[in-house]
């Protein structure tokens, strides 16, 4: 198990798109389980319904916890992710 | 082609597919099933189904709008794949044994009201997209005839009468016109179609709903309250005419309306409108017109048998005064005669009408007409900000004897009792070349003039307006014309007077530049045009030189 601690930079926050985002990649790696706590809530990382609704705003600190699989990459993947503000 | 008639609600023209909104596909009803294992797999089929649609709208869109905006239906398709959202699917069907349609409601119901509760209005608004792919689902469930309905494309709504229910329920961006077989101006699709803009048409009774069926091609028209079902070709090309023009009149109302009547430099002007009847009072206010400028009084006289009694006229100029609250009403006096007739008159059949007895030339050689109208005139002036304008005046002794048949009829109502307003202004028209040749010495006279450049014209050309075999000799931009109006403009300025132009050359925008450096006052035009010309006047700079 690895885990990092990222800040959202996205001015709206967690909303659709990114939650889109993190879905996609997620899913993309069976093999891994990716968790992430903010707010003091544990969220699915495949769980896109999840993640919209919890609320999570720019500024908030999300830990990312990989378990299984190529777990190194997939973290550092995701941290990547958050630090480009998924693009936007 | 086929025309249906109902009655228009929203003024706009929407051209598209139908599709008939069949009732019982979106309500949901909770039914106890046995089979449980069954539900679940026709659960299955029916989310395959509606991810497979999701996937066919997201490459359209990816097509179409690009992949930023594309991406929701992907996002949608993650929904509907969700864990949370399928476990709570499937945990309804299993625990309560009921169909798939009512566990997908419920579910939907759940997670809509968790997004709305969150404080953050974008989130609130997901609840919308939780319904939107639930609906989904519900729909490919009560379709399993496979009926596709992956279609994005707007289309017109079809139905007999929609509940506030089903008009919540439909996607509002797939809207582009409603018509129902029933329904009134207060229903809730008039109402809707009137908050959406869209047009929408009500009461074309039940043989339409018969006739048309999904898929045909269509043509709203809610100015006229008309249904064009698989159009012809012309019918096609003058309703996108009617359309474009719409939008055009639509964006500048959005962009001017409130806004003054302003040039780059500086220079103001106002701009009135013109109007034949009590009726398109409405038109008026809602083209945002400073007033109006050309009242046609001839409708009470066409209208009727018989002459219209001061009572009738007296009611009818209340009412527009009133109505405009305030803002300046110039009233025509009688102008018919030549192409304008009314039988009871009895006027004798002329060699050339529209140099013969018409106009102010009827109301002198009748005064008791003339004074039963001047009655009504001043008895309304009261009411509001009253203009009262002369047609067709040639002569200073023609003029003089209007005024003093104004003073009598005012003398007369004092005596009576009757209360007038004593700021009622008094013009004339400036359609024949005598006129604008003599405007120096009938400035004087009168409050305003307002220049009638559809006569004017014709009169100074020799050109009959009627006669199409001359239309190569009218050249409605004639140095003459423009001499004319310019003359009166400056005349009307040394002694004292306002002038307006109030014909159909007012409307036409390669003249507002024109008008506007010669000093006009006021534009009078169809309500239709009055943001038209409001944006010419706004694009004008009379500081820059012209090269001529």
């Amino acid at each position: 198990m690895v885990s990092k601690i990222v800040k959202v930079v996205n001015a709206e926050g967690m909303h659709m798109r990114p939650a889109g985002i993190i879905t996609k990649a997620a899913k993309s790696h069976p093999d891994s389980e990716i968790i992430m706590k903010a707010n003091g809530k544990e969220i699915k990382a495949t769980a896109v319904m999840q993640i919209m609704s919890a609320g999570i705003k720019k500024g908030t600190d999300v830990e990312i916890i990989v378990t299984g699989g190529n777990e190194e990459s997939v973290l550092d993947e995701f941290v990547k992710m958050f630090e480009d503000g998924f693009g936007e | 082609m086929i025309t249906f008639k109902g009655k228009g609600v929203y003024g706009a023209v929407a051209i598209g597919h139908i599709s008939v909104f069949k009732r019982n596909e979106t309500s949901v009803k909770r039914i106890h099933v046995d089979d449980v294992a069954a539900e679940k797999a026709r659960l299955e089929t029916a989310k395959e189904k509606a991810s497979q649609q999701l996937s066919e709208i997201y490459n359209k869109a990816l097509k179409e709008v690009g992949e930023a905006n594309a991406q929701i239906f992907e996002i949608h398709i993650m929904m509907l794949e969700d864990d949370d959202y399928n476990d709570s699917i499937s945990s309804i069907i299993e625990t309560q044994s009921v169909n798939a349609e009512y566990a997908v409601a419920v579910t939907a119901d759940n997670f809509a009201e968790m997004f709305s509760s969150m404080d953050d209005a974008y989130m609130q608004a997901r609840s919308a997209d939780v319904r939107d792919i639930s609906n989904r689902i519900i729909k490919c469930l009560s379709e399993e005839d496979g009926e596709s309905s992956a279609s994005d494309e707007k289309v017109i709504i079809c139905a007999d009468d929609l509940a506030p229910s089903e008009t919540v329920l439909l996607d509002k961006d797939k809207v582009l016109a409603f018509v129902t077989a029933y329904g009134s101006s207060n229903s809730h699709t008039a109402i809707l179609a009137r908050n959406m803009n869209i047009p929408a048409i009500i009461g074309v009774g039940e043989e339409f709903l018969k006739t048309v069926k999904c898929g045909d091609m269509a043509i709203v028209d809610g100015f006229t309250g008309e249904i064009f079902v698989n159009p012809d070709d012309d019918t096609i090309s003058r309703l996108e005419k009617k359309k474009t023009d719409d939008e055009e009149k639509k964006r500048l109302l959005q962009e001017l309306k409130g806004k003054e009547n302003i040039t780059l430099d500086g220079t103001k002007i106002n701009i009135y409108a013109n109007i034949g009847s009590v009726d398109n009072i409405g038109a008026v206010l809602a083209s945002d017109a400073g007033g109006i400028g050309l009242f046609r009084s001839e409708f009470l006289y066409l209208e009727n048998t018989d002459y219209p009694t001061e009572e009738q006229q007296f009611s009818a100029y209340k009412r527009v005064l009133e109505s405009m609250a305030g803002k300046k009403v110039i009233i025509r006096t009688l102008d018919i005669g030549a192409d304008k007739q009314a039988d009871y008159f009895n006027l004798a059949k002329e060699e050339n009408p529209a140099l013969g007895c018409r106009a102010i030339r009827i109301c002198l050689t009748r005064p008791e007409i003339f004074k039963t109208q001047l009655r009504a005139l001043y008895r309304a002036s009261i009411y509001g900000n009253l203009g009262i304008m002369f047609p067709m005046i040639t002569s200073v002794s023609e003029l003089e004897r209007i005024l003093a048949i104004c003073e009598e009829v005012r003398n007369e109502l004092q005596d009576d009792g009757i209360a007038i307003s004593n700021k009622t202004e008094l013009g004339i028209m400036i359609e024949t070349p005598a006129a604008a040749i003599i405007s120096d010495r009938l400035a004087s006279m009168v409050d305003f003039f307002s220049v009638g450049t559809n006569d004017l014209t014709q009169y100074t050309l020799a050109c009959d307006r009627q006669n199409a075999a001359i239309e190569q000799f009218v050249d409605t931009h004639h140095e003459a014309v423009l001499r004319l109006i310019e003359m009166s403009a400056k005349n009307a300025h040394e002694h004292g007077a306002w002038i307006g132009i109030c014909g159909e050359l007012a409307a036409d925008t390669a003249l507002t530049e024109t008008f506007l450096r010669m000093g006009i006052d006021e534009l009078s035009v169809s309500p239709s045009f009055v943001l038209k010309i409001r944006d010419a006047v706004r694009h004008c700079n009379l500081k820059k030189e012209v090269t001529l």
